[in-house]
C-alpha cells in the first residue's frame, strides 16, 4: 500500500516541482524517489497484509511484481533524460506521466477487489494514451495515441461489463467474497460470460492474437520510450492481473475456457513470430516479438492448476531487463542514423563493439540460448506447460524458439558482418550505464536463477 | 598465449587420465550444488569414455591452434578467446553427468563456432556465408530444443536429471519412444546423419579451417558421444523400436557420403563428404548395440577425430600457398615438397583405414558390430571402405602425384610449425593403429556399463 501511496506522491510531486519551478531537479528527484520506493517496497516482504477492506492486498506476488515493475520503470526513467530534449518545457509532466502509469501497474498487481483492478487498467491505460501521442507534432505519434485509445477503450468498456455481470451474480466486487460465493453455489451462466469477457479485455492488454491489431502500429508510432513502457511495465502489469484474478476467483471458469485460452496462446505465438520474420523496422520487429513472448507467457496461465507464479516472474524479469537493453539500443541507433530500420545497425560491431555485444546479449536472451536468462525463463515456462499436460502447446512454442532464432540474428548478422560508411556514433553515459546494469543481470539470473526461480 | 593455455589443458588432461587409473578406472567425480529448483547439480563425472573425448578435445585444440601460426588473422584476440571458449564448453559436454548441464554445455559451444565460422570465413561473399554458417545453426539448435523437451519431460518423470539416475528409469514404450525421438533429432543433426546432413557441406566449407576442424573434429563427437552416453542406456526399448530405421539411415548416409565424395572437384567438400561417410558408420555401429560396435565407435571416434584434422590442415595448406580447393588445377607437389608429401600420404592412408594405421582397428570393430547385427547391411558398409580407398588415392594422385604445374611450382615444403602438427598426429595414428589395447582397456568398463542399461 505504502508503495503506491508514495508512487502516486512522487507523481503529485513532480506536477508541483514545475509550478515551483524547480524544473532541473524533476529528473534527480524521480530518480532518487524510485529508488527509495524500491527499498520501502522490499519492506513489505512476508507481511502478507490488506487495506481497505481487502481494496489493495500486499503479498509476496504483488511485492516480486512491484519491486520488478519499479525497477523497469526506474531504468525508463533513467532513459528519458534527454529523451525530450526538444520538448524540455513539458519534460516534468511527462516523467509525472510515467510515474503515474507505474501506479496503474503498481495497482494491477495488488489489487483485492475488482473495483481496484478496474481503478488500475485505467490509470495505466489513460497514461499511456496519453504518452503514445506525446510527440504532439508526429503525425504517426498521434495516430498511436488515437489507435490505442480507441481499442483500449473498448476493452475497458468490456472488461467494465464482464464486471458488472460477476458482481449481479454474486453481489460482491471482493476477489476472495466472490470465490467462496461460487463455492457455495454453482454460478449461472452470466458468471461465466461475465468471466469471458473480462478474459477478453486482458487479451486485448497483453495484445493476444487476435485482439493484437492495434499493436504493431501503436508500437512503431509511439516515441521508442513509451514502446518500452508499454512492452515491458504495461504488460508485464497486464499478466500479472490475468494470474491475479483467475487464479483467485475465476478459477472454476478456466476449464470451460481451455480450449479457447489453449488456441489464443498457440496463436500468439505463432502469429507474433511468423509476422516478425518479415519486418525491416527494428521497433516493428521488435512489437511482433514481444507478441510473441506474450504468448509464452500466455502458456504460464494456461498453466494455472500448477503453480506457475515463478516461472511467469523469471519470464517477465528477463523478458523485462533484455527488452531494456534492445530499445534503449535502438533508441541509441535512430538518434545516430535517423532510421530504425535493421540496416541502421550494420557495422555496429566495428564502431562500438560495446553496444554490439550488449545488443547480442539481448538477442540470445530473447531468443532462448543459454546461459542467459531468457534461456531459463523458456525452460520454467516449458516445465510448467508439460507438467500441466500441454505438450503440444510446448512442442509448437519450440518450433517458434527456432523461427525466432532468425529474426534476432538478423540484427546480429547486421551488426557484425554488414558494413556502413557513418563513423561517429554517440552515446550518452545515463544509456550506457542501463544496458551495462540489464546485461550484468541478464546473465547473473541466467547462471544463478535459483534464487528468482523459488522466490514465490 | 592461447596455445600456452590450451597446452597446460592437455596436460591437465593427462593428470586425469592418471587420475582415473589410480582410481581403478572407477569414474571421478565432481559435484556442486548448482540450481535448486529444478534440481540441478553442477557435476561433472569422467570414465573412461569421457576421458578419451577430453583427451581428443585437448589432444586436438593445440594443434588447431598451431595450424593458425602462420595465418594472418585480424583480432586474433577474440579468434583465440573464443576457441578456448568453445574448448571449455566441449570438455564440458563431455564430462557433465547431470543432464541439464550437459545441455548447457552442449549449446554453449554452438555459440563460439557460429562466430567463429561467420566472422573469420573464407572466401566467397558474405551474402552465401550468413547463409550456410546460419542454416547450421539453426538446424542444430532446433535439433536441441527438442532434446530439451525430451530432458524436461525426464525430470518431470524422474525428478533428477542425474545420468546413472536416469540409466535406472521405468518408461513404458510409448514414452521411451518418444523421448528417443526427441534425443535423436539433436543428435542426428550434430553427428550428421543422413538426411539430417544438408547443414554439413556448405559450412565446412565456408568456415575458417581451424573452424572445420573443430567442428569436423571434435564437435561431431558431441552427437556420437550424446548416443553413447544419453540415449541407449536411457531409452533402450525406444532404440530397439527404432534402430531398424536408424541403422538403415546411417549406412544410407555412408553410402550417399562416399558417391558424392566421388565426385567432388573441391578438396574442401571431398573432405566434408568422406567425413560425413565416416560418421554414419560410427553411429551404424553405435546402434548396433554390440560391443564391438561400442569399442569401435570409441575407437573410430578419436581416430576420426585426429585424421581429419589432419586432412583438413593438408587443405589448407595446399590453399594457403596456391590459392585454390579445386583438385584438377594441382598436381606434381610431390617435386616440390617431399615432407609435405609424405606426411598427406600418411594421413590419407589411415583414413582409408590402412592395417597398422588407426582408423583400421576402428572400422573393422564396427564392420564386425554391424556384421552381427545384419550381414547384408555390413557388405554394403564395407564396400564403402572400397569407395573411401577409391576417392581418397584418387585425390591423392591427383593433388600430390603427376606433373608440376604453374600452380604448384612455387609450393615450399613444411615450415616447422606445420611440422609440430603433423608429428604428432602421425605418432598418435601408428601408435593407436599398432596398440589400440590402451585406449581398449581403459574405456572397458564405461561401455559395459552402458551396454548392460541399452540391453535392458
Amino acid at each position: 500500500m505504502k508503495t503506491l501511496e508514495y508512487t502516486s506522491a512522487l507523481g503529485l510531486l513532480c506536477m508541483v516541482a514545475e509550478m515551483l519551478n524547480l524544473r532541473k531537479f524533476v529528473w534527480p528527484l524521480c530518480v532518487v524517489g524510485l529508488l527509495a520506493i524500491f527499498g520501502s517496497n522490499l519492506m513489505g516482504w512476508n507481511l502478507n497484509t490488506s487495506y481497505y477492506h481487502n481494496m489493495v492486498v500486499i503479498d509476496n506476488f504483488s511485492v516480486a511484481f512491484s519491486g520488478l515493475l519499479i525497477l523497469l520503470a526506474l531504468f525508463i526513467l533513467i532513459l528519458s533524460s534527454g529523451f525530450y530534449k526538444n520538448e524540455e518545457s513539458k519534460i516534468s509532466d511527462y516523467l509525472a506521466i510515467i510515474i503515474f502509469t507505474l501506479c496503474g501497474a503498481l495497482a494491477l498487481v495488488s489489487f483485492g477487489n475488482m473495483a481496484m483492478f478496474f481503478l488500475g487498467v485505467e490509470v495505466l491505460s489513460i497514461s499511456l494514451y496519453i504518452l503514445a501521442g506525446s510527440r504532439k507534432k508526429d503525425v504517426r505519434s498521434n495516430e498511436a495515441g488515437m489507435k490505442y485509445f480507441l481499442m483500449g477503450s473498448f476493452a475497458s468498456g468490456l472488461l467494465l461489463f464482464g464486471i458488472a455481470l460477476i458482481y449481479g451474480e454474486t453481489g460482491s466486487f471482493d476477489l476472495v467474497e466472490i470465490a467462496k460465493m461460487k463455492a457455495m453455489a454453482p454460478p449461472s451462466v452470466l458468471f461465466y460470460i461475465g468471466a469471458g469477457l473480462i478474459m477478453i479485455s486482458l487479451f486485448f492488454k497483453v495484445s493476444a492474437v487476435p485482439f493484437h491489431f492495434w499493436a504493431p502500429d501503436v508500437y512503431d508510432g509511439s516515441p521508442t520510450l513509451i514502446t518500452l513502457m508499454m512492452a515491458t511495465v504495461a504488460k508485464i502489469a497486464a499478466f500479472a492481473a490475468f494470474y491475479r484474478i483467475f487464479s483467485v476467483c475465476l478459477i472454476s471458469s478456466v476449464p470451460l475456457y481451455a480450449l479457447i485460452f489453449a488456441v489464443v496462446t498457440a496463436l500468439t505465438i505463432g502469429v507474433g513470430n511468423f509476422t516478425a520474420l518479415n519486418q525491416d523496422s527494428f521497433k516493428r520487429m521488435l512489437a511482433f516479438s514481444g507478441i510473441s513472448h506474450a504468448g509464452y507467457l500466455m502458456m504460464g496461465i494456461l498453466s494455472l492448476t500448477g503453480k506457475p507464479t515463478n516461472a511467469i516472474f523469471y519470464y517477465a524479469l528477463a523478458y523485462g531487463l533484455s527488452s531494456v537493453v534492445a530499445f534503449a539500443i535502438a533508441i541509441v541507433v535512430a538518434g545516430n542514423s535517423g532510421s530504425d530500420k535493421i540496416e541502421a545497425f550494420n557495422g555496429l560491431a566495428k564502431r562500438k563493439p560495446f553496444v554490439a555485444a550488449a545488443l547480442t546479449v539481448a538477442m540470445l536472451s530473447m531468443g532462448g540460448i543459454p546461459p542467459f536468462a531468457g534461456f531459463f525463463a523458456k525452460y520454467y515456462i516449458f516445465t510448467e506447460a508439460i507438467k500441466n499436460g500441454h505438450l503440444w502447446i510446448t512442442i509448437w512454442a519450440v518450433i517458434n524458439s527456432i523461427v525466432s532464432i532468425y529474426y534476432y540474428f538478423k540484427v546480429i548478422l547486421a551488426m557484425y558482418t554488414k558494413d556502413s560508411e557513418e563513423v561517429v556514433f554517440n552515446i550518452k553515459p545515463a544509456y550506457s550505464f542501463v544496458i551495462i546494469v540489464c546485461v550484468a543481470l541478464i546473465i547473473i539470473i541466467g547462471l544463478l536463477p535459483s534464487f528468482f526461480a523459488n522466490l514465490l | 598465449m592461447a596455445l600456452g593455455a590450451a597446452a597446460i589443458e592437455f596436460i591437465g588432461s593427462y593428470l586425469l587420465k592418471m587420475a582415473l587409473s589410480h582410481n581403478g578406472l572407477q569414474p571421478v567425480v565432481y559435484s556442486h550444488e548448482w540450481i535448486s529448483n529444478p534440481h540441478i547439480s553442477f557435476s561433472l563425472s569422467v570414465d573412461g569414455l569421457s576421458l578419451f573425448m577430453v583427451l581428443l578435445t585437448t589432444f586436438l585444440v593445440p594443434l588447431i591452434l598451431l595450424t593458425t601460426f602462420r595465418k594472418e588473422i585480424d583480432n586474433a584476440k577474440s579468434f583465440y578467446s573464443l576457441v578456448l571458449f568453445m574448448q571449455f564448453a566441449l570438455i564440458g559436454v563431455f564430462a557433465a553427468s547431470d543432464g541439464f548441464l550437459f545441455y548447457v554445455f552442449w549449446e554453449l559451444a554452438l555459440i563460439p563456432i557460429y562466430f567463429i565460422a561467420l566472422l573469420w570465413g573464407e572466401g566467397r561473399d558474405q551474402e552465401f556465408r550468413n547463409r550456410a554458417i546460419f542454416k547450421f545453426f539453426i538446424y542444430t539448435l532446433g535439433g536441441s530444443l527438442f532434446m530439451l523437451i525430451a530432458f524436461i519431460w525426464l525430470y518431470l518423470k524422474s525428478g533428477t536429471f542425474y545420468v546413472n539416475a536416469l540409466y535406472t528409469l521405468n518408461l513404458t514404450q510409448n514414452e521411451q519412444l518418444f523421448v528417443f525421438l526427441g534425443f535423436f533429432v539433436a543428435f542426428a543433426i550434430k553427428i550428421p546423419i543422413f538426411p539430417f546432413h544438408t547443414w554439413q557441406a556448405d559450412t565446412y566449407k565456408e568456415a575458417p579451417s581451424a573452424g572445420t576442424m573443430l567442428l569436423a573434429g571434435i564437435m561431431l563427437k558431441m552427437g556420437l558421444y550424446g548416443l553413447l552416453r544419453w540415449l541407449l542406456p536411457v531409452v533402450p526399448q525406444g532404440v530397439a523400436l527404432a534402430t531398424p530405421y536408424v541403422i538403415v539411415l546411417c549406412v544410407t548416409g555412408v553410402v550417399y557420403g562416399s558417391i558424392i565424395a566421388i565426385r567432388q572437384a573441391d578438396l574442401k567438400k571431398l573432405l566434408a563428404y568422406s567425413s560425413l561417410a565416416h560418421v554414419g558408420l560410427i553411429a551404424a555401429g553405435i546402434f548396433t548395440i554390440t560391443k564391438e560396435g561400442f569399442e569401435g565407435s570409441v575407437i573410430q571416434m578419436i581416430s576420426h577425430g585426429i585424421n581429419v584434422v589432419a586432412l583438413f590442415f593438408a587443405a589448407e595448406i595446399i590453399y594457403q600457398r596456391t590459392g585454390t580447393f579445386e583438385i584438377a588445377k594441382l598436381g606434381g607437389i610431390r617435386g616440390v615438397a617431399p615432407k609435405f608429401s609424405t606426411a598427406f600420404l600418411v594421413v590419407v592412408l589411415a583414413a582409408v583405414a590402412l592395417p597398422l594405421t588407426n582408423s583400421f582397428i576402428g572400422e573393422f570393430l564396427l564392420l564386425f558390430g554391424v556384421y552381427e547385427y545384419n550381414t547384408w547391411l555390413s557388405v554394403i558398409a564395407g564396400l564403402t571402405i572400397i569407395l573411401g580407398a577409391v576417392y581418397m588415392l584418387r585425390m591423392y594422385q591427383n593433388v600430390i602425384l603427376g606433373n608440376t604445374n604453374e600452380t604448384t611450382i612455387g609450393f615450399t615444403d613444411l615450415h616447422w610449425s606445420e611440422l609440430a602438427v603433423f608429428v604428432p598426429v602421425v605418432i598418435a595414428i601408428f601408435a593407436l593403429g599398432v596398440y589400440p589395447k590402451v585406449v581398449l582397456h581403459m574405456i572397458q568398463p564405461a561401455l559395459d556399463n552402458i551396454l548392460t542399461y541399452s540391453l535392458r
